[in-house]
């Protein structure tokens, strides 16, 4: 379990900006498949955080139920967790967002989680602007009851057993740019530089950052047939750029050429930068990045990399105008009006 | 509660016309502005110092449907509702007949004159008011009319009932007094029903109001904006809700004290946060994440809510997150009636969630337990890092109701076990959920502390608060549950008791039924010489003091609002069969608030003693009150 850290690191160790070693950024053993995808996505949650210097003991870590929402306990250790319902970390995030804004927040859901029973939940984050990385382990099943299809399995899709899927996938970039979240990427476990590149992003920005991360299930969603397995995953990730950051940390200086990259400026002064490959695309303009999702999706494609951003938007303890210390931590004489308050009050009932 | 007499004097005209002891139904359709008026009638009684309590009979619609308003004024001081209506003012025309023809006989009717209802009954006395050509007379802005209608009757029933008209007048201007052009015509309408009344009847009501003493100082509020200041004084900070009737307004009223009194001035930054979920779901799902980073979160509800609240209210037990949590309960199951009360959710919420669960219920009778049990109930929900339910109801929640006004706090904030560096000197080798100090309640730790992190999860765990499905850790964590549970019984309020020397029957009651058993027992004694003791219940779990009231009497009765009796079902499962063998139950559940006339003749049915008053007599409201949602 969790020991606070501190115990000063032996001389040689590589530590990070803030006297970490990667080490400290681990979480307990997985208990996920070998070769999961998800268990990818644990390791470049750990990069990203060390690389990025996130204090561990400043991160919340949510999740869900499922295979995806067992991850938070595989990496930050040192972060206070909750593995809480059925698609319904949304809520949970949000309340805990609100008692302590000034803690980072990391939630963790899968395809069923988000697309199936938490849908409504996932609707109304997106809409709320919260300031969370929401991360969706997507393998197109359910792969803790062995492997029924979830609502992101693409039509004509099967199951191991040859079922075929009937139903129009969700696809929850799509709705995400639409409910207003304001940071919506696509990646993919096994593309390790982009993936990277997009969560740290994802933890530099102020709002809510979707990240849409395919992650094949080796154990039911693998096989010939399925859209969400490596190999067709492999063989049909379509980057809408090529995509690199910058911590704002790091004094390097971006080369800027006209015509073929772009740079997006996050809320804490970090940068993302995007190299043009076969055609530009605006990530800040919504409806161009719907019309490359719809086509891509049509041609049985997957667009990846940074869909949509907008770090300008007001996040949603921003919105609400709370004071700048944690709600959880006020003390009473802030919080409980003074006895004028209440005979005021009476006064009006009498 | 007052039931001290009051020195009635004796004027030849007052021999005939009973005093302070009578009650008023308003018969409107809703949505026709009668809730002003209303006001202004309760109001002006209370003014005059007499004890008055009412209740608002309304349908699931915003416009058109019959509502009902009814007013109790009561020299003895019983507020409970009062089944039999001595005092009709009958305005809508689709219940006008059959609001007439329930009246026992004896009453007054003050009606439309259009409505023709006089030759319905001869055993009644009939007060037609042309109420359009009054109207017309004092407003002439046609548009306005249908606003300032209803005040006519105000100025006719002050005229029956000798309520001072300047009390209805400062009633009025307290309620309009920043709406000067409103005000006039208010007032201009009172006084064409008064001065109507006045030349065109000879006889006055059987009943008649006389100033008393009974109110001074006292408070007139009802229970959910009692419950907001409640809240505010506790310090809540994060408010999750989702709009159902009849919670609503709690969450409203909150909203505008947080916004009046913790919100700066200047910046506009705001020391709470408030959201409107999407559903009661995600609305107790960012209660519990607020709580387990440290917030004081509550939500409010009612039935339809809680029924979703089950999911996270099993987490919030198993994990063990505080959680504050109203139920301002009404008539189930299902959208049931929604705008009628009852206690229907006892049972439910007890053991709210899948598996073996316990929740500690506070259960308030009045306004000012609605507000002492807001504060309570944090502390409680905070100490015990559970989810803790405010069992209200709609009469409480939503109708007007006398009090003393409510004290400030004397004692801090209790925020629980929760874990500092001195705490963790003492503490020693920390684990989540650990038994330290003997009474099943663990130390928990807050995100953004120094403090070492936990990872919080509805499924199996250790002590240590690792994942675990070992039979051992499971079995042990479920046992200290069940001992936390018991230390709940200390820390909840002790129930409320009243045991004269001989009674051998004894009554159990709580919420808004206490008001009609203080009225049962004493029309119990009066009618049959049956002495009783009352004990009211103010939480569960059930203390000790439960059990020794029982085992003073030969025969208990609980009184409650539900058809399955709920609380008995509790005893049931908690209690020693031979103590529960004695009990016997009293249930009213047709969606109106209880009384004592039906409480005590049920008690006497069941006692086999002869029943004095066999008022079966069909309910009004209950028997028109169908239509659409």
């Amino acid at each position: 379990m969790t020991t606070p850290a501190g115990s000063a690191p032996a001389p040689g160790k590589k530590l990070n900006r803030i006297g970490l070693e990667v080490l400290q950024y681990r979480g307990s053993k997985t208990t996920l498949c070998a070769g999961c995808g998800h268990n990818a996505i644990s390791e470049r949650i750990i990069e990203s955080c060390y690389d990025l210097g996130v204090d561990p003991k400043r991160v919340l870590k949510l999740s869900g139920i499922g295979c995806s929402s067992k991850s938070p306990a595989y990496f930050l250790s040192q972060a206070h967790g909750f593995n809480s319902v059925h698609g319904r970390m949304p809520s949970v995030a949000t309340g805990a967002l609100l008692a302590n804004r000034t803690m980072a927040a990391i939630g963790i859901s899968g395809d069923g989680d988000t697309g199936a029973i938490g849908v409504g939940q996932f609707v109304h984050l997106m809409r709320r602007n919260l300031p969370l990385v929401y991360i969706i382990e997507d393998n197109g099943c359910y792969g803790l009851t062995k492997g029924q299809f979830s609502p992101t399995a693409d039509v004509g899709s099967t199951l191991k057993n040859g079922v075929v899927n009937d139903l129009p996938p969700i696809d929850t970039c799509v709705m995400a740019i639409e409910l207003g979240a304001t940071f919506v990427a696509r990646s993919f476990s096994g593309d390790k530089k982009q993936l990277t590149a997009l969560l740290k992003g994802a933890l530099s920005h102020k709002g809510t950052a979707m990240l849409d991360v395919l992650s094949p299930c080796v154990t039911f969603n693998d096989h010939e047939g399925s859209t969400k397995s490596y190999s067709y995953v492999k063989d049909h990730e379509e980057p809408v750029a090529d995509v690199s950051f910058v911590p704002y940390f790091e004094d390097i200086a971006i080369e800027q050429e006209e015509g073929t990259s772009r740079t997006v400026t996050l809320h804490d002064g970090s940068k993302i930068v995007l190299h043009k490959l076969d055609r530009d695309f605006d990530p800040t303009s919504r409806g161009e990045s719907l019309r490359v999702l719809r086509e891509t999706s049509e041609r049985g494609e997957y667009a990846t990399g940074l869909l949509y951003v907008d770090p300008a938007k007001k996040d949603f303890c921003s919105m609400l105008n709370l004071v700048d210390e944690p709600l959880a931590f006020l003390p009473p004489a802030v919080t409980r009006p003074p006895a004028s308050v209440l005979d005021e009050l009476m006064d009006k009932q009498r | 509660m007052a039931t001290t007499d009051s020195a009635v004097r004796s004027t030849p005209e007052s021999v005939h016309r009973t005093a302070n002891e009578f009650s008023i139904q308003v018969a409107t359709v809703n949505g026709s502005g009668s809730q002003t008026a209303n006001l202004i009638l309760i109001r002006s009684l209370f003014q005059m110092g007499i004890p008055v309590s009412g209740k608002n009979l309304f349908p699931s619609n915003i416009a058109g449907l019959p509502t009902w308003y009814t007013i109790r004024a009561n020299k003895h001081g019983y507020i409970a509702r009062k089944k039999e209506i001595d005092f009709l003012v009958a305005m809508n025309p689709e219940t006008a007949r059959e609001d007439v023809l329930t009246l026992d006989p004896g009453g007054v009717v003050v009606y439309d004159e259009p409505l023709n209802l006089s030759g319905l009954r001869s055993d009644l006395t009939f007060y037609p008011v042309p109420f359009d050509k009054l109207v017309a007379a004092v407003c002439p802005d046609a548009k306005l009319r249908r606003l300032v209608r209803n005040m006519i009757y105000d100025g006719v029933v002050a005229y029956l009932l000798e309520i001072e008209l300047g009390e209805m007048e400062k009633a009025l201007s307290r309620q309009l007094g920043k709406k000067q052009k409103a005000l006039a015509l208010n007032l201009g309408a009172l006084k064409a029903g008064f001065d109507y009344a006045q030349e065109h009847f000879q006889t006055k009501a059987p009943f008649r109001v006389e100033r008393m003493n009974a109110t001074a100082g006292k408070i007139l509020i009802e229970g959910n904006a009692a419950a907001a200041i409640g809240c505010l004084m506790a310090g809540v900070t994060v408010v999750a809700w989702y709009p159902i009737t009849p919670s609503s307004s709690l969450c409203e009223s909150l909203i505008d004290l947080l916004r009046k009194y913790r919100m700066d001035k200047t910046t506009g930054q705001a020391t709470f946060a408030v959201v409107q979920a999407e559903d009661e779901i995600a609305a107790l799902g960012m209660v519990i994440g607020a709580s387990w980073a440290g917030a004081r979160a509550m939500t409010s509800t009612s039935g339809p809510g809680i029924s979703l609240m089950g999911e996270f209210t099993g987490l919030g037990y198993y994990a063990e997150i505080p959680a504050l949590i109203f139920d301002i309960q009404r008539v189930g199951p299902s959208t049931g009636l929604p705008t009628r009360t009852a206690q229907g959710d006892i049972l439910t919420t007890a053991v709210l969630s899948h598996g073996d669960t316990r929740h500690p219920l506070l259960l308030p009778c009045s306004v000012h337990e609605c507000y002492q049990m807001a504060i309570d109930g944090f502390d409680l929900a905070e100490r015990l890092q559970t989810p803790v339910f405010i069992m209200s109801d709609l009469d409480l929640g939503m109708n007007m109701w006398m009090s003393e006004p409510f004290e400030y706090p004397a004692e801090g904030f209790d925020r629980g076990k929760v874990l500092d560096a001195a705490a963790l000197k003492q503490v020693g080798e920390w684990g989540r959920y650990q038994d330290v100090d003997g009474d099943g309640i663990p130390w928990r730790t807050l995100p953004g502390t120094d403090m070492p992190a936990y990872f919080a999860r509805g499924s199996g765990h250790n002590e240590k608060g690792q994942y675990s499905e070992r039979s051992d850790d499971y079995e042990r964590n479920l046992d200290r549950l069940t001992k936390k549970f018991k230390t709940a019984a200390a820390l909840v309020p002790a129930p409320e008791i009243d045991r004269p020397k001989d009674a051998k029957v004894g009554l159990i009651a709580y919420g808004t039924s206490h008001w009609a058993v203080v009225e049962t027992r004493d029309q119990l004694r009066q009618e049959a010489g049956l002495e009783t003791s009352y004990l009211r219940l103010k939480a569960y779990p059930f203390t000790p003091a439960l059990s020794e009231f029982i085992d003073h009497h030969d025969r208990i009765y609980v009184v409650e609002q539900n058809r399955d009796a709920q609380m008995v079902a509790l005893m049931r499962m908690d209690l020693d069969p031979a103590r529960a063998a004695k009990i016997r139950s009293v249930l009213h559940y047709n969606g109106l608030p209880i009384d004592a006339r039906t409480v005590t003749d049920a008690v006497l049915a069941q006692e086999g003693l002869a029943v004095a008053h066999a008022a079966a007599a069909v309910e009004a409201p209950h028997a028109a009150g169908v239509g659409g949602e």
